[in-house]
């Protein structure tokens, strides 16, 4: 066995080492500076926000190195490399011979030589210590930025996910202007104000301060101080080039390596960021990955070649949707293609140059970023389908809306998943080899292994490749009458501005003439909500205790159950409850566990003149029937009990009037308790606010029926008026996002509780929800039992006709 | 056959239904979408749900309580559920609603 020594177990040693043991032969020594193996150095970023633990991105364990026979020296940096004895020496200051060497130092993160940089406080963002330095930090904190590229804002956003307060200072005019046009950097920068990151672009730092040898503030060339605890640096990386310099390699930016890898010496191949090859650098991983299958086949005596190739770039910060490719500076003989459509926040941009595309930016709506991809690296001549090109590969050829038209249409050797470099060709092969599932193929494949961006297109080629074998995990269409999810109805309603149901069947290819049982009530709620003023709601389209304001029983009989705001109610409304329960015989009336009264077993055609006396009586309907408001129950509070520490009685009471009438996707209950003994079952319901001496704790997502769950914490704010701002937008939130019959928690767990947070936390989208919920609730907010109460529509609830009286003729 | 007049089309929403008394029980009298009519017992061959409270969609009804669907043409329930309602004439003119006489003639019988 000849020795094989590695320096730095990064993401290309990492890849490198798999094929290297793969072939044999090799007594592998792995060194690195780190105190731990190779992990997805890129899926730092999720980490940070919390979406993952470093658990999850550790692509090699002890138990690989082990089975592997690596002999692993972490945390241990190499000091030097003897070429003439062929030996490197780690911190025990044993030389270990070699037969071959691997360089694979990565970079080093470039610190601006500021007065200051060397403070506690200031690092950069390159490994899992400076991640979790961010970490710590800790909500309420205050964190600098600079540099708003790719790294900057994922450091940026993470932290931010984590309730820092985060600004970034961005040297140039937009954010990531290597990647992005202005237009598209200007979305990106409006997507994170709007979330609450402050954004300062053309800011050139000039000092950081300090105060006992910690960071303190960044001072702008203007003046401004920006208070911080922390200083991130991400202003670019330099290649780890000083080892190799100093023994000797040839290096210019990075080590020097031909298309085989090799360095300056036969017997040292160098590969990752910390090369030059080509006069090129690296940045990306998924040409690194290319060099260590190339040095892999070279330390086995194969014949292999690196070529660089067109990467593409995607930002990892949840709901940044934005993906470039390509070269999209302006020149004369170039040629723009734009789509913007300003209320989605979507723009695209094709760049043309003699009727091939050469550059691609997109943002808000990335789904063709792969199919442009593919067209920039092929070089193809787009001439017959120019007119259409911007709308992507599902429209070339006429046909549109099937979401797997475009993954369908896509040439085998489209790339699917940049950071791994697989083709559509590699998946669909390993598809037909029996690799029937995600997992399945992301373990054969490694396609969507890494940063994941890819899993939804991998998912579709299964879909496609395998027809009807293959459940998509979350696209169950509606029902039989459509393909179409509700996720999708729903989209295509917002963006197509769908605002009938015929609109609906017709625009979406309903199979049948008007829909099912099963999504009309769905498509019904979708409209209305949506489109609360141009759309009229239907009723034939709704269950029929929607329609009848009541709920039926078993034996056709129906259950009248008044509102009784907060549980509170008094000796007059109690006598009306009464008097209609004598008037038309009610043979039960029970109180019901939403603190109020039920009148069950009442006949369908007594309805109308039930309700009208209860209306005289000031009861109107308490929707016990329906997917909207149902009670908010409360506690005594600071009315009566020694413990109560807000007025809960009365937020629920005002809860209920703001929030009844209104429709959601299903029913929606609420609990205020006046402290935390939570009397009023707070912690069970789809809202619950537990009041405490400081304020009010709001949680979301609690349900006691078929599913026990508690809340989730939302927030926690001082003020009864915040709270209720806060609760009333989660509600239009919950509205306009989540699928019919999808309780809060269902919805919740669909989305994340992150997602619901970040974007009720941003105070431009809070008072556009809030903007939407009173326009629908003043169309909405009507009690519909004083409308049916009428005596047009009164006589509907009577038989057409009775025939039991008529005589034969 | 004769005919007896139960009411108007108009009193029946579109895509909906109205209860009609009868010595044989309650009918049900559905108007469809394209302003077709049809009749049948309202008495849901399930467990008694009352067919006019259900969603009608093309040519079919849902129960209210337990979602069985039945074909209005033939009165088959449809898919996996088995079960019959009955059916009876009607047709529309002049925008009345006309049932056969056979609902009173039967009970008188
Ligand atoms: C009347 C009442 C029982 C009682 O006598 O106390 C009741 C009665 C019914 N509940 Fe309930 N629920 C009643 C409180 C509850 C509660 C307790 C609460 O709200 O604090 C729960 C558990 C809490 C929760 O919802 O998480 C509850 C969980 C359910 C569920 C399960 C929901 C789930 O998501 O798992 C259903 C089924 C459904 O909605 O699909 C249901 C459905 C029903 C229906 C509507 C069944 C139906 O479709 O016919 C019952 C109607 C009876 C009628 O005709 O009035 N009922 N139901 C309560 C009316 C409260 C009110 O004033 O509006
Ligand atoms: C937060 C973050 C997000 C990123 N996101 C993306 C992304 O979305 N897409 C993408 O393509 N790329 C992304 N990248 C870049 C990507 O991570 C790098 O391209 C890749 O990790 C480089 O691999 P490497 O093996 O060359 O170097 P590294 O992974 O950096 O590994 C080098 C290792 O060598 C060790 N080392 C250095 N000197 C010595 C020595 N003298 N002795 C022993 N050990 C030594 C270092 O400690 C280090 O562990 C991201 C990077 C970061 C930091
Ligand atoms: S628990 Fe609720 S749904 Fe079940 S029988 Fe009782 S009232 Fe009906
Ligand atoms: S009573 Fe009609 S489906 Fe059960």
């Amino acid at each position: 066995m000849k020795n094989l020594v590695v320096i730095g177990a990064g993401m290309a040693a990492g890849r490198l080492i798999e094929h290297v043991s793969d072939a044999g032969g090799w007594d592998i020594t792995l060194f690195n500076a780190e105190p731990r193996g190779t992990y997805n150095r890129i899926m730092l970023s999720p980490v940070l926000s919390g979406d993952k633990t470093y658990a999850e991105i550790v692509t090699h364990d002890d138990a690989f190195y082990e089975q592997h026979g690596v002999t692993c020296r972490f945390g241990e940096r190499v000091a030097g490399i003897d070429r003439a004895a062929k030996t490197v020496t780690g911190t025990d200051g044993v030389p270990l011979p070699y037969d071959k060497l691997v360089i694979a130092t990565g970079s080093d993160p470039f610190m601006i030589p500021l007065p200051g940089h060397d403070l506690e406080g200031v690092i950069a963002y390159r490994d899992l210590e400076d991640t979790q330095r961010m970490m710590s930090l800790g909500a309420g904190h205050k964190a600098v930025v600079i540099g708003g590229g790719l790294l900057g804002l994922e450091a940026a956003a993470g932290m931010h996910a984590r309730g820092v307060d985060v600004t970034v200072v961005h040297l140039m005019g937009h954010l990531m202007e290597r990647q992005l046009d202005e237009a598209a950097g200007y979305l990106l920068r409006k997507e994170l104000v709007g979330r609450g990151i402050k954004v300062l672009c053309s800011s050139n730092s000039s000092e950081i301060l300090g105060a006992d040898g910690k960071v303190r503030a960044l001072l702008l060339e203007n003046g401004t101080e920006l208070p911080c605890d922390l200083l991130v640096m991400a202003v670019g990386i330099r290649p780890a080039t000083s080892l190799a310099k100093n023994a000797g390699l040839a290096c210019g930016r990075g080590i020097h390596v031909d298309d085989q890898m090799i360095t300056s010496d036969e017997d040292v191949l160098a590969i990752g960021e910390c090369i030059e090859h080509d006069g090129q650098i690296f940045g990306l991983v998924a040409p690194l990955y290319d060099q260590a299958k190339v040095a892999a086949a070279t330390l086995t005596g194969a014949e292999a070649v690196f070529v660089n190739r067109e990467t593409a770039t995607k930002l990892k910060v949840t709901g940044c949707d934005l993906f470039s490719a390509g070269d999209f500076a302006e020149g004369e003989d170039r040629e723009d293609i734009v789509f913007r459509d300003p209320a989605r926040g979507v723009y695209k941009r094709l760049v043309l140059q003699n009727n091939r595309v050469i550059g691609a930016v997109m943002y808000g709506d990335t789904a063709d970023g792969s199919w442009f991809h593919g067209l920039i690296k092929d070089a193809t001549d787009i001439s017959d389908m120019r007119e259409t090109l911007i709308f992507g590969p599902a429209f070339q050829g006429g046909s549109a809306l099937d979401p797997m038209a475009a993954v369908a249409a896509l040439p085998a050797d489209a790339e699917i998943c940049g950071c791994n470099g697989i083709c559509k060709g590699q998946i669909v092969t390993s598809i037909e080899g029996g690799a029937h599932d995600l997992d399945a193929v992301r373990a054969e494949t490694k396609a969507s292994g890494s940063c994941g961006t890819c899993t939804g297109l991998v998912e579709q080629l299964l879909a496609v490749t395998l027809g009807d074998d293959f459940q998509m995990p979350t696209a169950k269409p509606v029902c039989g009458c459509t393909e179409l999810t509700h996720e999708d109805v729903r989209r295509l309603i917002k963006s197509q501005e769908l605002k009938s149901q015929a609109a609906v069947w017709q625009e979406l290819g309903w199979s049948t003439p008007n829909g099912c049982h099963t999504c009309r009530p769905a498509v019904n709620f979708y409209l209305l909500a949506d489109w609360p003023v141009e759309y009229q709601d239907d009723p034939q389209s709704r269950f029929v205790n929607e329609r009848k304001h009541a709920n039926i029983q078993k034996d056709g009989t129906f259950s009248v159950v008044p509102r009784m705001w907060g549980g509170i109610t008094n000796a007059s409304e109690l006598r009306a409850i009464a008097d209609a329960a004598d008037k038309y015989n009610v043979p039960t009336v029970k109180v019901t566990g939403g603190q109020r009264i039920d009148l069950l077993g009442v006949r369908g055609e007594d309805l109308p003149a039930m309700w009208a006396d209860l209306g005289r009586a000031g009861l109107v309907s308490g929707h016990a029937y329906a997917k909207g408001l149902r009670t908010v129950k409360t506690c005594v509070g600071t009315d009566h009990c020694r413990f109560g520490t807000q007025d809960s009685t009365g937020m629920g009471i005002r809860l209920e009037k703001a929030l009844w009438g209104s429709w959601t996707p299903h029913k929606v209950k609420l609990g205020v308790s006046g402290c935390p003994r939570n009397c009023a079952e707070a912690t069970c319901k789809d809202v619950g606010v537990v009041c405490v001496d400081s304020g009010y704790e709001v949680g979301v997502g609690g349900a006691a029926g078929m599913d026990l769950k508690q809340i989730e914490p939302l927030i926690k704010v001082a003020t009864e008026a915040e709270a209720m701002d806060y609760i009333i937008a989660f509600v239009q939130l919950y509205r306009e996002n989540a699928k019919y019959l999808d309780r809060a928690y269902k919805w919740i767990a669909k989305v994340g509780l992150d997602w619901v947070r970040e974007t009720l936390a941003n105070e431009v989208e809070r008072t556009r929800l809030l903007d939407a919920f009173a326009l629908s609730q003043s169309i909405y907010q009507i009690d519909p039992w004083a409308e049916l109460a009428g005596e047009e529509e009164a006589a509907k609830f009577a038989p057409l006709a009775d025939l039991t009286l008529e005589a034969a003729e | 056959m004769s005919w007896v007049d139960i009411g108007a089309l108009e009193d029946i929403p579109l895509r909906g239904a109205r209860k009609v008394k009868t010595r044989v029980g309650c009918l049900a009298v559905f108007r469809t979408d394209e302003d077709t009519v049809f009749a049948t017992s309202n008495v849901c061959p399930h467990k008694q749900g009352p067919l006019n409270e259900g969603i009608v969609h093309g040519t079919r009804v849902t129960c209210p309580l337990h979602n069985w669907v039945f074909d209005l043409e033939t009165g088959e329930a449809l898919g996996a559920d088995e079960g019959r309602i009955a059916t009876y004439a009607v047709r529309v003119r002049d925008g009345r609603i006309l049932i056969e006489d056979a609902v009173l003639n039967r009970a008188a019988a």
